[in-house]
């Protein structure tokens, strides 16, 4: 893409965006569904820092986007009736669950990087499945919502009003996305970028591979936990289902059928997953089996997402 | 005081000897030529060197300080680069950015996740002076997979000077090129010596680079040296003739 399209396509996104609960009713979809949709655009850019820009792929996601959901909620339902102070707890967590767990397990590489994100993410599902006293086990954290934010003599009603939440939403949204851009367009992002072509060429150029892998995988758990908390907030509940590792392997699905290799590619891939989820859902309780052929359709013929035959056409 | 001093540096693989006792000093400002036929060392040799692997035994000595147990990143900051027999570089990147992520892990930037306007600006300069001195500025914004095979090893030679070494290390630099390519890769390697002042260590198997280009010659066969020294002895040494040249260049 040249830059005026690329800048143009980012324009156009960002439209898209904000005027999204207003066209959704019009092709048969609703507030909440384009909500459900930014926040797991969030999840999905976010694991593709490392996945699309650092070629490294990580099955474990969900195990911080769940302990973003389990740290706001349960601080809400237990600590303090706090929307803010809720998402505070559970980014904290998250990152530090991540940068520990993150420690341990950058050394391997390929197959047993992703084995490894799997069986570390598992440990937090089963806590979360068994510590009935304090998570609710299978049943999940209930009778809690989400509290509206107080910003002086004002307030905002996200709890009372559907549309005033989407926004709330799409704020945070867009300041992460903001800073992913940002990140990737700096040198740090570049080495990333160095990582994922070339490891022996980066090695050979200084790059320190294993320290720049760990800051790179803290950095998406950091982001992909913020999605997480918005998730308990948008459902007002959270339970196992958030950790487990199908989230996981969902949000490299939203990825590589949007094309892990543009910047808003698991933003598409994102909104491709939800709509058909949401849709078909409705019809059939094997909608998993609908996704996955339009997976395995995507992948057959657009190897790149979605995204990348858009890339390849208007360059060609 | 020698810049590159390895002393009786020994590798095995199990029960083959790759690299047998070898010795070498380069000196500040030289430009070293290895040699050998095929299977002779060479390459393992300069993985010693560059730190891909330990030596068995024996030590290395970079700038007086003693870099045996250095990781390759380490090794990198003291002053050593190096390009290897099969191109390596960031294939789906421009050549610009290929050179931008050289200068600015080179500047000790690679961590940072914003740069000010005038590092943008000084990181800029850096590049496209090393575009200019390696005849890239015309691609510069071509993605560097799809360039001809001359054009990737400029860009890794390139690559390799942005980081500033004091030893730069060449493996094979014109391997599998036609005349006129090596031809360009020979002159861009002399440039880079006289207006650098840099220390080259050169595996070659063209022989008409090796004896144009070095100051010095040091022959491997079979993992041992078996001749050292100025083009012309080598070239008049039995012992090199026999084993070597005697096939390829009577």
């Amino acid at each position: 893409m040249t830059p005026i399209a690329r800048r143009g396509f980012d324009i156009a996104v960002w439209v898209a965006l904000l005027f999204m609960p207003y066209w959704m009713g019009a092709i048969g979809g609703y507030t909440e569904l384009a909500t459900r949709i930014v926040v797991m655009a969030l999840a999905a850019m976010s694991l593709n820092i490392l996945l699309g820009f650092t070629g490294v792929l990580s099955f474990g996601h969900a195990a911080y986007f769940g302990l973003g959901a389990y740290g706001t909620a349960l601080t809400i339902k237990y600590l303090v009736p706090s929307t803010l102070l809720g998402m505070a707890v559970g980014i904290v967590t998250a990152t530090a669950a991540a940068a520990v767990i993150g420690a341990l397990i950058v050394k391997r590489r390929g197959v047993y990087f992703a084995m490894v994100t799997i069986a570390f993410g598992q440990v937090f599902y089963f806590i979360a499945f068994r510590w009935n006293a304090v998570t609710g086990g299978d049943d999940g954290v209930t009778d809690w919502h989400r509290m509206p934010i107080g910003l002086g003599p004002a307030r905002l009603d996200i709890f009372g009003n559907d549309k005033i939440f989407y926004y709330f939403v799409l704020a945070i949204f867009a300041i992460c996305v903001g800073l992913m851009a940002g990140l990737l367009n700096s040198p740090f992002g570049r080495t990333l970028l160095a990582i994922r072509e070339n490891e022996r060429r980066a090695r050979f150029l200084g790059i320190p591979i294993e320290r720049h892998i760990w800051l790179s995988f803290v950095v998406s758990c950091l982001f992909v936990s913020v999605a997480g908390c918005l998730y308990a907030l948008l459902n007002n509940f959270t339970d196992p289902r958030a950790l487990r590792f199908d989230l996981s392997g969902n949000l490299v699905i939203m990825a590589v059928l949007g094309g892990m290799r543009s910047f808003w590619g698991p933003l598409i891939g994102a909104a491709i997953f939800v709509a058909l989820q949401d849709y078909v859902s409705s019809h059939t309780a094997n909608w998993m089996s609908v996704i996955g052929l339009v997976f395995v359709l995507v992948v057959r013929f657009f190897p790149r997402g979605v995204l990348g035959v858009l890339r390849s056409r208007s360059s060609a | 005081m020698s810049l590159l001093h390895i002393q009786d540096a020994t590798r095995r693989f199990g029960k083959l000897v790759a690299v047998d006792h070898v010795s070498l000093k380069v000196e500040p400002g030289e430009l070293r030529a290895i040699i050998g036929p095929n299977g002779a060392g060479k390459t393992t040799f300069f993985n010693l060197v560059s730190g891909f692997f330990p030596p068995t035994s024996g030590t290395i000595l970079f700038d007086g300080r003693d870099i045996t147990a250095m990781s390759p990143e380490r090794r990198v900051q003291h002053g050593m680069a190096r390009t290897f027999q099969i191109t390596e570089i960031f294939p789906e990147l421009s050549i610009a950015d290929n050179l931008r992520i050289a200068v600015e892990v080179a500047a000790g930037l690679g961590t940072r996740a914003w740069l000010g306007a005038s590092q943008r600006a000084a990181i800029g300069a850096r590049v496209d002076e090393l575009l200019e001195m390696g005849d890239l500025a015309a691609k510069r914004s071509r993605t560097v997979g799809a360039l001809s095979h001359g054009d990737q090893r400029a860009a890794e030679i390139m690559m390799s000077l942005a980081l500033r070494p004091r030893l730069l290390m060449l493996d094979e630099p014109t391997a599998g090129m036609g005349d006129q390519e090596t031809y360009d890769i020979a002159c861009l390697i002399r440039r880079l010596h006289r207006s650098e002042r840099l220390s080259i260590l050169l595996i070659e198997h063209d022989m008409r680079v090796v004896f144009n280009l070095a100051d010095r010659i040091m022959v491997l066969a079979e993992g041992k040296v078996l001749a050292e020294g100025p083009p012309d002895d080598i070239a008049n040494s039995e012992a090199v003739q026999r084993a070597y040249l005697g096939t390829s260049a009577a």
